[in-house]
């Protein structure tokens, strides 16, 4: 495909759009002045807040035989002790709205039962006067189980039924196929690790109940705690102004603010609850771990025949969590494919998103399984890809709306210096490393969801923009902004985009890479219809010195009104507003997707890594890499290198260091603090950058962009995999790669 | 948090007598605020003994060093004396924990570190070092970190310390005072193995209190260094490590000095190496054989047999990094 011109009726000068902004909000951030969810409190005129503190479950599974709470309640400031003995039954009514975002299942809930589902499910809540005196309490609560062995072997548990893809046929193309590859990969369970803890403050005005969370999304706390209590959604409002990355662990609300809103409820006063780190390995979801069987069959040539996937993916017993894992459907042309996913339900919580969700853990057995076909036939593992290329969507036969994956291929190669690479493993020694280069490449979908804004023109002329966003970190309050300035035709600092609360028009969650394309289409559409309205009252005028003028011959830059012909004849918003004796102009508008997906449209991407692997160590350093990346319009090239730099990070955690650990005798977490679940440091993380095929893609959405944050760390892992291959001659398949896995013999 | 009172010392005699009543010492907190969070630690009484005068670091007057027990880690590894005469001990405090810890830590109170173990962390995990007689809960558990050498069956948790690792290896002593007067132990002797007493971690009396690590002289010229191998870059604890010090004169290894760590209950001397390298001449093959001592006794676990190999390697490779320049 072509890219066509954007269709901008508007016809608008570009000049914040494609700008390299710092965030709008940075400041307010890095002096500690931006309030996140656990901050509210009597500035927000929230007062006689308590403080509350989960108990958790320790064992696996079973039942609660008996709670002592007397010891608890006798510390002084202790307020209550919550339990299933004297919790109120709550009306839990299903979340089943259009748009709700919860799995299916039955919702774990918060002390309705006896029940113990996993290790860490909270039991209890205390709540106290001051936070101390709460945490404290919080341990003398003594609990006593009937405990029975948790099943937590994702490899020998029973599953459930298959959810199976499959065109041509795949099992009849690998039997007769030159050349046939089978391999398993298998991926360690992930944690989300934000660096803002989960916290709520819930307080209740007679049957109203206002929450102040952290959340990607605030209409589903608002959705999700009036199905809880039986009220109106309207009786339930959600701040989330700030949040301190999420990656995912933010999309639906956990049991933890179902306690919180219970026990302000019970208690009649705010409550503050804020999940401690160790507590944020327990109940706020995960990036399930996954054994990937992948069999390969090609020609000589490297052409891809059969693609048959056995996936095995753990979930919870009570409900249902399913990545989407379509990559390998799309990616190649392959005539054969058949997918088989198995969700296995284990003694777990329920895991959830996790960046890249799906994609990029097909990535990680996909690509891979390239690399050991590239190796197998002595084909380079670029020329692999691009001889499996399709013309069109291989799973759906529509045309790609943009699909500028060669072009990421060919871009990486010059930039990186893939020539330099040794098409033989353990070919490049630097004294005591092995030098290795490797590359994947990646898909993510460029969707989109119907989003509203608001946007009000004040007599001052700075704009107030509205839409009940959020912003987990990508910079979404900025890039925003962008798009009302330029719509508008105003300088970044006279608009302002305000997200967070569930009274706003409202929004998509805030999660699958489609905010820009959606928030941001409908920012773009109420900015554009407020001008216009603007530049109709202009033209009307008879004092105006645009009286007259066609109206799409009128732009604003600045916020100077003029024609196009004459930029000196024109008039300024203040002017408009103050002569017409407005106080304000306002306007709505939205975004609807579609009806009719006509396209296959995906963000993509290419990852470069080179390793360094001390071979007698077995230690791993990533050198540097590089990630190439087709995601349609960069509204924000600054906060772009942000997302790309954060999800190759993300990525090279999943490859090298990430893994949750769990003891499989009782589902201890063994590793659920920041010393022991191991992120990458900076030190890790030395020589990382990003660039951004130009291109738009207007069917992706109307401003052309195809999202970012997602497929940035869709591709990562494996190109790293795949460089330690080249660097030693060694395939190791299970993510992490230990160093364990990688000594070898003298 | 347990409740608890707080006072602070202004003399090491006003320590020793809280002490002795029972109170626990508290110098950077680094430690001790964390795992009483975790309420592992209970402590009825804290007192504070940042504020008393002893954080000098000096040389001693045959060429060893002297570092006062309340010195910081960050000061300490930046200390010229140290960077001279032991660059050991500074690669092995900058390569320990983080930036921010360093900077608040203090020496005495690294070597006080508790064992690294998951389960010992969790207080709803039974474990021998915090509940003498409900059991290790690594010795069948997820044990990939714990230790190889020196275990019980009471106990398989590492010592965690970077720096004790190399005060083991150059031979330091632990400077004490207490309520009896001050006395002085090697670090050997003053870490101790579990054993069938996982609970006592050191040879320290009640109200005792470390007032300085001494390194003794050592022939010079002396080559030193700390390698640590981890999985991650920073912030992480070790693997494997292992401080070497060496002596060569004409050519023989004179006198080598030689421990290990993550792979031990407490910072393990590697005696069978010194000796294979005493009297010899440096040469790769002497590394490698000297190093196949390494790990005489291990006893793996399910989680961490890796560690044998691994250690052998650490030792020859950081052999070859000190003693290589020949």
């Amino acid at each position: 495909m072509t890219p066509q011109p954007a269709p901008r009726p508007a016809r608008q000068p570009q000049a914040a759009v494609g700008t390299p902004r710092s965030r709008v909000d940075g400041r307010l951030k890095v002096t500690g002045q931006a309030r996140f969810a656990a901050d509210h409190g009597p500035a927000d005129g929230i007062d006689g807040i308590v403080h509350a503190v989960l108990v958790d479950a320790t064992i696996g599974r079973g039942r609660i035989t008996s709670i002592e709470a007397r010891a608890a309640l006798a510390v002084p400031d202790v307020l209550t002790v919550i339990h299933h003995g004297n919790a109120p039954r709550l009306p839990y009514r299903d979340n089943s709205f259009p748009d709700s975002i919860h799995p299916p299942g039955e919702r774990l809930r918060a002390f309705q039962d006896n029940h113990v589902r996993f290790f860490g499910q909270p039991v209890a809540v205390v709540v106290a006067t001051t936070l101390e005196a709460a945490r404290h309490a919080a341990r003398l609560v003594e609990v006593t189980y009937d405990a029975e062995p948790p099943q937590l072997d994702l490899v020998t548990a029973p599953a459930h039924e298959p959810d199976i893809y499959t065109r041509g046929d795949a099992a009849a193309a690998l039997a007769s196929a030159p050349v046939q590859l089978e391999m398993t990969y298998r991926m360690g369970r992930n944690h989300h690790n934000a660096m803002e803890p989960h916290a709520i403050v819930a307080r209740w005005d007679g049957d109203r109940l206002t929450v102040w969370e952290k959340t990607q999304w605030v209409a589903d706390p608002r959705n999700e705690l009036a199905a809880v209590f039986g009220i109106p959604q309207a009786a339930v409002r959600c701040y989330s102004r700030f949040v301190g990355g999420a990656f995912g662990n933010s999309g639906r609300t956990w049991v933890h603010s179902v306690a919180a809103a219970l026990a302000a409820r019970e208690l009649r006063r705010p409550v503050k609850l804020v999940l401690s780190r160790r507590q944020l390995y327990f109940g706020i979801g995960f990036r399930p771990a996954y054994e990937y069987g992948v069999r390969l069959g090609s020609e000589r040539d490297g052409r891809l025949t059969a693609v048959v996937h056995d996936v095995r993916g753990e979930t919870s017993r009570y409900e249902r969590h399913s990545d989407d894992l379509a990559l390998g459907r799309m990616l190649y042309d392959t005539p054969n494919f058949r997918q088989d996913v198995r969700l296995v339900p284990l003694d777990v919580n329920t895991p959830t998103w996790m960046r890249g969700p799906g994609w990029s853990t097909t990535a990680t057995a996909l690509e891979t399984s390239l690399d050991e076909l590239a190796h197998e036939l002595g084909i380079d593992p670029i020329e692999l890809r691009i001889r499996n290329e399709p013309a069109d969507d291989p799973a759906t036969g529509q045309p790609f709306s943009t699909r500028r994956l060669h072009e990421c291929y060919t871009t990486g190669m010059r930039e990186f210096g893939w020539h330099r690479r040794s098409s033989r493993p353990r070919a490049v020694r630097e004294g005591d490393w092995l030098i290795g280069m490797g590359m994947a490449a990646g898909a993510y979908p460029a969707e989109s969801a119907p989003a509203q804004a608001h946007a009000r023109l004040g007599a001052d002329g700075t704009v107030v923009v509205r839409s009940a966003s959020s912003d987990m970190g990508p910079g979404t309050t900025t890039s925003m902004a962008q798009v009302a300035a330029d719509a508008l035709g105003l300088p970044m600092w006279s608009v302002q985009f305000q997200l967070g609360d569930s009274m706003m028009p409202p929004a998509p969650v805030h999660a699958l890479a489609w905010t820009m394309a959606s928030v941001g289409s409908a920012v773009q559409a109420t900015c554009d219809r407020l001008r216009r309205k603007a530049v109709a009252l202009a033209v009307g005028d008879d004092r105006s010195p645009l009286h007259g003028v066609p109206a799409d011959e009128v732009v604003v830059r600045r916020g100077w009104l003029h024609t196009r012909a004459d930029p000196r004849r024109g008039e300024t918003y203040q002017q408009l507003l103050a002569r017409n004796g407005r106080t304000h102009l306002e306007a709505v508008g939205g975004y609807e997707p579609p009806e009719e997906i006509r396209y296959s449209m995906y963000a993509y991407s290419a990852i470069f890594a080179e390793v360094a692997v001390d071979a007698r160590l077995g230690i791993v350093r990533v050198r540097r890499m590089l990630g190439v990346f087709d995601a349609g319009r960069i509204v924000n090239p600054k906060l772009a290198d942000s997302q790309a730099h954060g999800g190759m990070i993300g990525g090279l955690g999943q490859a090298l260091l990430e893994h949750t650990v769990t003891d499989p005798r009782d589902g201890r977490i063994l590793n659920a603090n920041l010393a022991d679940y191991l992120v990458p440091t900076n030190a890790d993380a030395t020589d990382i950058r990003a660039i951004y095929i130009e291109g738009v893609d207007n069917e992706a959405a109307p401003i052309g962009v195809k999202g970012l944050g997602e497929v940035v760390q869709v591709g990562v892992a494996p190109a790293i995999a795949n460089a330690v291959f080249n660097a030693t001659g060694r395939r190791v398949r299970d993510l992490p790669i230990t160093p364990e896995a990688l000594l070898m013999p003298r | 948090m347990f409740p608890f009172t707080y006072t602070r010392a202004t003399s090491v005699h006003e320590a020793i007598e809280a002490g002795e009543r029972g109170g626990r010492y508290i110098a950077g907190g680094t430690t001790l605020v964390d795992l009483m969070r975790e309420t592992v630690e209970r402590p009825r009484a804290l007192v504070d003994i940042v504020g008393l005068p002893l954080s000098d670091v000096s040389a001693t007057p045959r060429g060893g060093l002297r570092i006062g027990a309340l010195a910081r880690m960050a000061d300490v590894a930046a200390d010229p004396v140290v960077r001279q005469t032991y660059p050991a001990v500074a690669q092995a405090l900058e390569l320990s924990a983080s930036a921010q810890l360093r900077n608040m830590a203090t020496i005495g109170g690294n070597v006080m570190q508790r064992p690294r173990c998951a389960y010992f962390r969790d207080v709803s995990a039974p474990c021998n070092r915090r509940e003498p007689g409900s059991g290790c809960s690594a010795l069948e558990g997820y044990n990939r970190t714990h230790a190889i050498l020196g275990t019980s069956e009471h106990c398989v948790a590492t010592h965690p310390s970077d720096l004790a690792v190399v005060l083991t290896a150059l031979e330091a002593t632990v400077h004490m005072v207490g309520p009896e007067g001050r006395r002085a132990t090697p670090i050997g002797q003053f870490l101790l193995q579990p054993g069938d007493t996982p609970d006592r971690e050191q040879d320290l009396r009640p109200g005792e209190l470390i007032v300085a690590l001494e390194i003794p002289p050592l022939p010079r010229p002396l080559r030193s260094g700390y390698l640590k191998v981890r999985d991650r870059e920073s912030y992480e604890f070790a693997l494997t490590s292992v401080a070497v010090a060496l002596h060569i004169r004409g050519g023989v290894i004179h006198t080598a000095k030689v421990a290990a760590g993550g792979v031990g209950t407490i910072p393990w001397k590697l005696p069978a190496v010194e000796q294979h390298l005493v009297g010899r001449r440096p040469s790769p093959d002497l590394w490698a054989q000297a190093a196949e001592r390494a790990a005489d006794g291990a006893r793996p676990l399910v989680h961490n047999g890796f560690k044998t190999e691994l250690l052998r390697r650490t030792v020859e490779r950081q052999l070859r990094i000190v003693g290589g320049r020949s």
